[in-house]
């Protein structure tokens, strides 16, 4: 349908009012969701069933990455601090990295590989099939039923995943270098307890997560939904996802970090 | 609009894009009476039942059913009306993460608070109507085409509704499965009063069990007329379609560039 585009500049003004134009889409969808999340709270056993699908199924990859992710940080964190001869703040450095950073964003990209692709798969495969057509013609509402509890689904695991995450990476880090490498178990978790704040480190950390959750589930069930029903739109909107999903989560961490530290 | 009529077309056109779908059709369907549209593939049959049902509106035109202007509706009209209405799509649509017995209970769940055991019984009844009452507990990919398209069928009418609509209810069916279904829609019809529109293809099958024919080709209606009316018609199409001639008023071949020319032969004149 697109005219073949004469020069650069025009090819580059088409993208971008074509990304303005989907970042309104993606708004008026939010407001759609939100309009219709009514059917999502007074019948909660809907969400209840995608928190397991996107949230309970999720947490082999977030725990074996999260003790992973822990006990990475404890040998590389231990090999830095002794030089320095300050190998007892290792709980303080381990516990931090993952409360303030690591756990929000990488629970997150985990989230949009693992939960957000497979929402927009089946989200775009069902309308491929038409299943979405045929609820609305049954006038049941396809955002009501199938998009809130997805969206909703999404937000209410994210944080619960990214406190998962943090708990198996301090849980890594203290194997690393309390088990393995012989730190005082006192100090360790004394440190630990001295640096990290409740307000600035947790409740942050649990926002940014928080955003994070919002996001993924956003571009996850609009891709989806969104998606050209046919295989090949469906796959490149499962891509779309994963890759928008990424971008999105790391571009939202520095701003949030911005303000926050 | 008149007042026997279920569902009236007015002067109605649609496109997508630049690519015209429908151009100017009228059409009233009296209430009460199985109608069935026809014309080869990609005339704009499919479009008309969008039409209906309100899933697309028409750029021009109005879409009555039931004495409300189908594209004025507001969303919340709009599935008011919906209640009234089954559909029957042609590759069943039928909700791959839930069983038989739960799909045909989708719509009686969604929209009454009967008990579950109810809800149950109901579903039960609009399988054996299928003959599929064995097949509740089977998951829809364990189901062969014409079982599914069956499912979707019981699931279609499980709220009885005053209007059906079928795309291409008969396509890819053996001919035991083919009867079975044609057998149905005729009943349905004949024992709830329901009004039905069926857009298809089969053009014996649909002769059998329908009230009156309207054919569709390129984007208007070119004929139209009782079963027997169409068998005796000696219109160029109605021949062309019913007898399943190649050479007629309906051109087999996509509009392309002359054929010698394309391929470097003959350079358009020859």
């Amino acid at each position: 349908m697109a005219e073949p585009q004469r020069n650069v500049f025009e090819a580059l003004g088409h993208r971008l009012i074509e990304a303005v134009w989907k970042l309104g889409y993606v708004c008026r969808f939010l407001v759609d969701i939100l309009r219709y999340s009514g059917t999502s709270l007074r019948r909660f056993p809907l969400v209840i069933r995608e928190v397991y699908f996107a949230g309970v199924l999720s947490m082999i990859i977030i725990v074996v990455s999260g003790l992973f992710v822990g006990m990475v940080l404890g040998l590389q964190g231990y090999s830095t601090l002794v030089r320095f001869g300050s190998a007892d703040a290792l709980g303080a450095l381990v516990a931090l990295s993952l409360l303030r950073e690591l756990g929000p964003v990488l629970a997150a990209l985990l989230f949009a590989s693992r939960s957000g692709s497979a929402i927009t798969a089946e989200i775009g495969l069902m309308k491929a099939t038409e299943q979405l057509d045929a609820m609305a013609v049954m006038a049941v509402n396809p955002v009501a039923r199938v998009v809130a509890p997805r969206f909703w689904a999404g937000v209410l695991s994210m944080p619960v995943l990214a406190a998962i995450f943090n708990v198996m990476g301090i849980f890594g880090g203290y194997l690393v270098g309390v088990q393995l490498i012989g730190l005082d178990h006192g100090t360790f978790w004394s440190q630990m307890q001295n640096a990290v704040d409740w307000q600035t480190d947790i409740v942050n950390g649990l926002i940014k997560s928080l955003v994070f959750g919002v996001a993924v589930s956003l571009i996850a069930v609009f891709e989806g939904f969104d998606a050209k029903p046919t295989a090949e739109g469906v796959s490149s909107a499962t891509t779309r996802t994963v890759v928008t999903s990424a971008l999105v989560i790391l571009a939202l961490d520095f701003v949030l970090t911005a303000f926050m530290f | 609009m008149d007042s026997d009529a279920f569902i009236e077309l007015e002067n109605v056109s649609f496109a997508y894009g630049s690519r015209r779908i429908l151009d100017g059709i009228s059409l009233r369907i009296p209430r009460g009476q199985l109608v069935a549209i026809m014309g080869g593939s990609g005339s704009g049959k499919t479009t008309l039942l969008r039409l209906i049902s309100g899933q697309v509106k028409p750029d021009t035109g109005r879409v009555w059913v039931d004495g409300q202007e189908v594209n004025r509706l507001d969303t919340a009209g709009l599935y008011a009306l919906r209640r009234k209405l089954g559909m029957l799509f042609q590759f069943g649509a039928l909700f791959t993460d839930l069983s038989v017995l739960d799909n045909v209970a989708f719509p009686i769940r969604e929209h009454t608070r009967l008990p579950d055991s109810m809800v149950r019984d109901l579903v039960l009844m609009k399988l054996q109507a299928v003959g599929l009452r064995g097949a509740a507990q089977l998951m829809p990919a364990e189901l062969s085409g014409g079982m599914a398209r069956r499912v979707a069928l019981a699931r279609a009418i499980a709220l009885d509704p005053a209007l059906m609509l079928y795309d291409e209810p008969f396509t890819g069916l053996d001919p035991i499965a083919l009867g079975t279904i044609a057998a149905l829609i005729k009943q349905l019809n004949d024992a709830l009063g329901t009004t039905a529109v069926m857009v298809t293809h089969d053009v014996h099958v649909s002769l059998s069990v329908v009230d009156h024919v309207y054919f569709v080709a390129g984007g208007r209606i070119v004929a139209g007329g009782t079963p027997d009316e169409v068998r005796r018609s000696d219109d160029p199409f109605v021949r062309q379609f019913v007898d399943g001639q190649p050479d007629g008023p309906v051109q087999l071949h996509y509009p392309a560039d002359d054929y010698a020319s394309q391929l470097g032969v003959g350079g358009g004149h020859g």
